[in-house]
């Protein structure tokens, strides 16, 4: 066979092995889902259902932020069974901002710095015993001093 | 090569609080440098945190997230002097990996 | 009577909310403090600090801020003071060009190229900065007020602090001289009086609106430049004599910095 051929066969044999296989499998970034335009449009991406309101979800977040460059959003699911959060901020041009899937070894707990473009509310879905719940906060962003 | 991440884990009781600190510009897209030119997106997607080598939390994010994201994690079974690791993924191919022991 | 009622209501609303607005921002203030990248600044700076540079390959480990030769922990707190070896007063910027010049044989211009950084690479002395400073936590600030030549700066930083000049006529007393006043959103702190504590307790600080840790250096050269007036020179005498003034005024409020601001 010729010197092509037979790479390519070491090369897929190599794959099947695990050889090749990048250091690190960490879960597929949602293209779709992250480029939607609106929350709506990201959520169905995602695969997130229909919502029920849960005062199980905690989210603490400033009321007013100075700088919409940097907003701290801690949230916390009290739900039994939180398998995973998503971090939805409406008036954001691409409102998916995050989504995180909880293990074994996980509470369901996050604290994240988020940008808001302008005063919107956050919105948290969060899917437990195989359904949906949500929750919102309004976060109004102002632009602070001379700018300086 | 990418910025080593700041990590802090500390034991609270039943529960281990993780701090971690990465570098990156997280750029949107929508920020113009100086000369007046949109600088291209670069943000991390992809983090993942392993418990004494087990993933416990997988997170995706967006450029929304905010420069040198700062992040702040729970996790419940572990012990002081276990490891914790981080690792991202972000959108140019760029990966980074840092670990540390629960104090 | 309903509708007056309900007038007298709308009437009573705008005090409380601004108090509210208040207390709520202070709040985002706190919690941007406590998930702040400022941290990633003090390691690149203790870093710095011991990195062999210049003709003579040293580092700044034997550089005397005040507390004797290598002795970072506290220092700042007692910043700016007078200097015997150089004779005059100094700020930490100040302080830290001085060492590089005497101790490791850099040249001005090469020391002082790029003393302000950017959002993708800090600056040696932003880095610098954040590092000594973080070592002065919980330390009373305490500035030297005692020999003739600081209390000489403190005067002229305070003659500085009323000057009015430029095209708007400002002085920083304009913004900062006196009580219960704002910017848009922003309280501005007096800081002619003791009230100048919190402020100096909290910079440099790391500015979330720019991403860039911001030096003192960094905030007087800027209000001037707010002020429409023509920027100082780095590590000027004014710009020493303000750094002094202010931190004198501040005199034993407890440092908390870096700082992180809006």
């Amino acid at each position: 066979m010729n010197s092509l051929r037979r790479s390519t066969l070491q090369f897929a044999a190599a794959l099947t092995a695990g050889l090749l296989l990048p250091l690190r499998a960490l879960a597929a970034w949602n293209k779709d889902a992250f480029g939607a335009k609106t929350a709506a449009d990201a959520l169905k991406g995602l695969g997130v259902g229909a919502s029920a309101e849960s005062k199980d979800i905690v989210i603490d977040a400033p009321q007013i932020a100075e700088n919409g460059a940097v907003v701290p959003i801690e949230i916390t699911s009290n739900l039994t069974n939180t398998k995973s959060i998503v971090v939805v901020i409406e008036k954001n041009p691409f409102p998916l901002t995050a989504k995180f899937d909880f293990g074994e070894g996980a509470l369901p707990y996050v604290k994240v710095n988020v940008k808001m473009g302008e005063s919107s509310f956050v919105r948290v879905l969060a899917e437990a015993g195989g359904k949906f719940y949500s929750a919102s906060k309004e976060v109004k962003v102002t632009i602070g001093g001379c700018g300086g | 090569m990418a910025e080593p991440m700041k990590i802090r884990a500390v034991q609270k009781g039943d529960v281990t609080d993780v701090r971690v600190l990465m570098v990156h510009p997280m750029e949107t897209g929508q920020r113009k440098d100086t000369s007046g030119n949109i600088v291209p997106t670069h943000f991390i997607q992809e983090v993942s945190v392993r418990l004494n080598g087990k993933s416990v939390l997988e997170g995706q994010i967006s450029q929304a997230v905010s420069r040198n994201p700062v992040f702040s994690f729970r996790l419940k079974g572990a012990k002081v002097g276990d490891k914790i690791d981080i690792a991202w993924l972000d959108s140019k191919g760029e990966r980074s990996q840092s670990d540390a022991v629960i104090a | 009577m309903r509708p007056f009622f309900l007038i007298l209501l709308l009437l009573a609303v705008p005090p409380a909310f601004a108090q509210d607005s208040k207390k709520e921002i202070e709040r985002y203030q706190r919690m941007i403090a406590d998930s702040s990248p400022a941290e990633l600044y003090e390691l690149a700076g203790e870093a710095a600090w011991k990195k062999p540079q210049g003709p003579n390959k040293v580092s700044l480990e034997r550089c005397d801020l005040g507390l004797g030769a290598g002795v970072v922990k506290g220092a700042y707190a007692q910043l700016p003071r007078y200097f015997k070896d150089a004779d005059r007063v100094m700020d930490l910027e100040t302080r830290l060009l001085h060492c590089m010049l005497t101790l490791q044989g850099r040249s001005r211009e090469e020391a002082t190229k790029r003393v302000y950084g950017n959002e993708d690479v800090a600056s040696e002395m932003e880095n610098l900065a954040a590092y000594i400073v973080g070592e002065s936590r919980g330390a009373p600030m305490a500035a030297g007020d005692t020999h003739p030549k600081e209390k000489a700066a403190y005067a002229l930083g305070k003659k500085l602090f009323f000057y009015r000049a430029g095209p708007w006529d400002f002085s920083c007393a304009s913004c900062h001289g006196e009580k219960d006043k704002r910017i848009r959103m922003q309280d501005l702190p007096v800081l002619s009086s003791a009230a100048a504590g919190p402020s100096v307790a909290t910079w440099p600080a790391y500015r979330v609106s720019s991403s860039q840790m911001k030096t003192m250096q960094w905030r007087l050269n800027d209000c001037y430049r707010q002020m429409r007036m023509p920027e100082p020179d780095f590590a000027s005498d004014a710009t020493i004599a303000l750094a002094l003034y202010l931190t004198v005024n501040g005199k034993g409020e407890p440092y908390r910095g870096p700082g992180t601001k809006r």
